[in-house]
């Protein structure tokens, strides 16, 4: 394929790819990525259907504005994570990978880990009094959200592969 | 999405394999690229009319619901609609009038290479335009409803004058409705003020006009360019022809003709005979001169002259790569702006040749009425000087050709049913009523490369065929048929169900009939007023048992017939869904409320099977409204994919 067709990073998962990273000079502000999230995390996984489903599936991901810049913001899988410690009914937890991980059935939906999270990234789910975020779509071997990305401004990998990708790009 | 894709048969696969090993992108890989497709353009809620925005709804209902203006999501989506229609109509009724332009020119004696070839039907035409016809002659005459139809195309009061073609019917129920089109051009023009932020928000009233802006197509512009150009190039007759790729000639010079005006093409066709330029062929190294067309121009030429017909929208940039086409010649629509990079791999020269569509890197001769056949010549001179630039190496034409039977018009199907003495629809209508044929269907519209790239054409035809349906195509729909040898009568004793079968063998038809271009779509609304007209299957169009499908579609034009087919109360299916369905209020209306106003309405399904029984479901809902007969060989032809409602339906007619 020649450079105009290109698709720009679909990622596949690999074990180190545990973090999505937005590239602020890419983002758009298209909000294709909240889409394509609250597609993944519907029944049917696909739009048209899914935007008549009830209760309406919702997307842990969203396009912010910050200091002038747009940028797509999900779930941090912080090395030490605030909405873990706050969380009082040991819902969230950091699993074995360094992922931030939430056992729904425990969620007793205090929404402390919303208050602390510092990237708001945390959203409720009001139907069943439970909070969401991201789950690094477990469902499929890509992440929803890089992969609908039209401008490859979101990113799969770790620190390291996504500073040596922003020092490339520049 | 989920459904089943697919990049076409082994022509397809063939070309597509040298096209990735020269480096080149197809179609296929750009849509690829462009997969996922933005969720806010699919269900229509992106608004870019104006500069408060652009917005979008969430509809996910999360994030705004309104733009900045305060248009919801209905108003929304209906807007962007209406102006898909809008520009749909405006590019078959100014193809109409480049057709007017020319007839007028012709009157006066002015073009050059041209001539009235059906004088019949210009007679005709004349006086259903209220001018008298006797001792005028034909080019008086042409120049006379040429300035007709221009009026039609200013009007500003008063309907446009096919519309009296209609059944009384629908004609009433669009003055009710107040979407009777005043002139063909006004309404686009309309509609692009109502569309504009702070005029029409009533999602419902924008729809109406959409239908309106359509219905100013189909029994205005389209109408007119089908009629003018039967009679300036004859009106279509039945006749045998080939179709795909393989139709190019190894040791000829090949010109591809590409694009929906036919004024150029068939000039082309005509210089190509020229003795001079076979004989400087010769000169060259080449064998003769082959003339093969491509989209909706390869189609007027086909059913007119039985031009070989090289292949559909997708199979564009696939021409080129064959190595062996030496000149290109595009005149407007459907034409890919990527030929210009594919051409620039391969010998073949580009040209357009229409002032409003240039491409850069393309060669562009203008085209102009006055020196059509120098013009043509000089083109097809071009293209012989460039034969001996060929890289023989490089030269993989398929070996794939199909022959087809093309040419049927509501005129001359009379004909074809009832023979030269006693022309009639009465074999067709009788053939409905006594339920040896279900119906009739429009199967019609573009290929898609985000589907099945013209395999759902053939799915959906074998399917209704083999249901007793008779089926009309035009465009490249019964381009994708062809290929596959539905167009032909032997076609009948191979998938045709048991009384289509006795049909096509007693007329001598094919049980698919090729009816010509896009804007020939209108010959299939004729067809439908004719079957009204010789009665027993209905008073007006929405009783008939019939139903249109365009499983592909991708152009907005595709938009503008789909709306004015179901303006005039038939059921249209579609294969992905009209950008609007982010609305349910738009998406409600579409496919259920508008049935009550006009009584044809939309019906999305990806599947071509699944449409398919969508559309028979449709005519036997209809049959059992006109209370005809149970279906002769009904329950022989039964298969697993039947639906439940048709299943009943079968059971309660072995009751009857």
């Amino acid at each position: 394929m020649s450079p105009a067709t290109k698709k720009v990073s679909a990622n596949i998962k690999n074990e180190k790819a545990l973090k999505i990273f937005c590239d602020i000079r890419k983002c758009v502000a298209c909000k294709t990525c909240e889409l394509a999230c609250a597609v993944e995390h519907s029944k049917d996984k696909e739009l048209l259907k899914a935007i008549k489903e009830t209760p309406l599936p919702k997307k842990r991901r969203h396009v912010s504005d910050s200091f002038g810049k747009t940028l797509s913001v999900g779930c941090q899988h912080c090395k030490e994570a605030a909405c873990v410690a706050a969380c009082m009914s040991g819902a969230l937890y950091k699993d074995k990978d360094g992922t931030t991980k939430q056992d729904k059935d425990k969620c007793v939906g205090c929404w402390m880990c919303i208050m602390v999270c510092p990237f708001g990234a945390i959203d409720r789910r009001i139907e069943e009094h439970v909070a969401v975020k991201c789950d690094l779509c477990p469902d499929r071997d890509d992440y929803a959200c890089v992969a609908a990305c039209p401008t490859g401004a979101l990113f799969a990998g770790t620190i390291d592969e996504f500073e040596k990708r922003i020092r490339e790009k520049r | 999405m989920a459904y089943k894709k697919s990049r076409g048969g082994k022509v397809n696969i063939q070309l597509q394999e040298i096209a990735r090993d020269c480096g080149i992108d197809t179609v296929w890989d750009r849509e690829d690229a462009q997969t996922p497709h933005c969720g806010f353009g699919e269900s229509g809620l992106c608004c870019k009319n104006c500069n408060l925005g652009p917005c979008r709804i969430d509809p996910f209902g999360e994030g705004a619901q309104v733009g900045s203006c305060g248009a919801d999501a209905d108003v929304i989506s209906a807007r962007n609609l209406a102006r898909h229609t809008a520009a749909g109509s405006a590019c078959h009724s100014d193809h109409g009038r480049e057709i007017t332009r020319t007839l007028k020119l012709v009157g006066e004696g002015k073009a050059q290479g041209y001539e009235i070839k059906d004088e019949a039907k210009l007679r005709s035409v004349a006086r259903e335009l209220g001018i008298d016809e006797t001792n005028k002659s034909k080019e008086e005459l042409a120049v006379l409803v040429a300035e007709e139809i221009f009026k039609d195309y200013g009007r500003q009061e008063g309907d446009i004058r096919f519309l009296k073609r209609a059944p009384k019917k629908q004609q009433d129920t669009w003055r009710d409705l107040r979407i009777t089109p005043v002139g063909i051009d006004r309404p686009v023009v309309e509609m692009l003020t109502r569309t504009n932020m702070g005029v029409d928000n009533d999602y419902k009233n924008i729809l109406l006009g959409a239908m309106k802006v359509s219905l100013s197509d189909g029994w205005g512009g389209s109408m007119a360019a089908t009629e003018l150009t039967d009679i300036l190039f004859g009106s279509p007759k039945a006749l045998r022809a080939k179709v795909n790729l393989g139709v190019l000639k190894e040791d000829e010079v090949n010109i591809i003709i590409h694009g929906h005006v036919p004024l150029l093409s068939d000039v082309i066709v005509t210089a190509a005979q020229d003795p001079q330029l076979i004989e400087l062929a010769k000169k060259e190294g080449a064998k003769g001169i082959t003339v093969a067309g491509i989209c909706c121009t390869a189609n007027e030429v086909l059913v007119r002259r039985g031009v070989p017909v090289a292949g559909n929208f997708l199979q564009q940039e696939l021409a080129i790569t064959t190595g062996a086409v030496e000149a290109m010649v595009v005149d407007l629509q459907c034409v890919m702006p990527s030929l210009t990079k594919v051409a620039a791999c391969f010998h073949t020269k580009l040209i357009s040749t229409i002032p409003k569509a240039k491409f850069p890197g393309m060669e562009h001769i203008e085209f102009e009425e006055e020196r059509a056949l120098e013009i043509a010549k000089e083109i097809v001179k071009k293209a012989v000087l460039n034969f001996k630039n060929r890289d023989k190496a490089r030269v993989n034409i398929p070996k794939e050709s199909m022959d087809l039977v093309a040419g049927f018009t509501a005129e001359n199907v009379y004909y074809y049913l009832g023979g030269r003495y006693r022309a009639t629809y009465r074999p067709l209508n009788d053939a409905i009523i006594s339920g040896r044929l279900r119906g009739v269907a429009g199967v019609v519209g573009c290929d898609n490369p985000k589907q099945m790239s013209g395999g759902s054409h053939i799915e959906m035809v074998k399917e209704l065929i083999k249901h007793d349906v008779l089926v009309v195509q035009t465009g490249c729909a019964a381009l994708a048929c062809a290929k596959e040898g539905l167009l032909v009568p032997e076609a009948a004793f191979k998938y045709a169900g048991k009384g289509l079968q006795e049909v096509c063998s007693a007329v001598g038809i094919p049980p698919v009939l090729h009816m010509g271009s896009c804007v020939d779509n209108t010959r299939i609304l004729i067809a439908c007023c004719n079957m009204v007209r010789e009665g027993g299957i209905g008073n007006s169009l929405d009783e008939l048992p019939v139903a249109g499908a365009a499983p592909e579609w991708y152009s907005e034009k595709a938009i503008a017939i789909g709306w004015y087919v179901v303006a005039s109360g038939v059921l249209v299916v579609f294969g992905t869904p009209l950008p609007v369905m982010g609305s349910a209020n738009v998406g409600k209306f579409i496919t259920e409320d508008v049935e009550q106003l006009v009584g044809g309405k939309w019906a999305f399904e990806v599947d071509p099977v699944k449409a398919a029984h969508i559309m028979i479901d449709h005519i036997n809902k209809k049959r059992t409204a006109l209370k005809l007969k149970p279906m002769m060989y009904e329950t022989g032809k039964e298969t697993k994919s039947q639906t439940k409602k048709e299943g009943e339906l079968v059971s309660s007619n072995k009751k009857g």
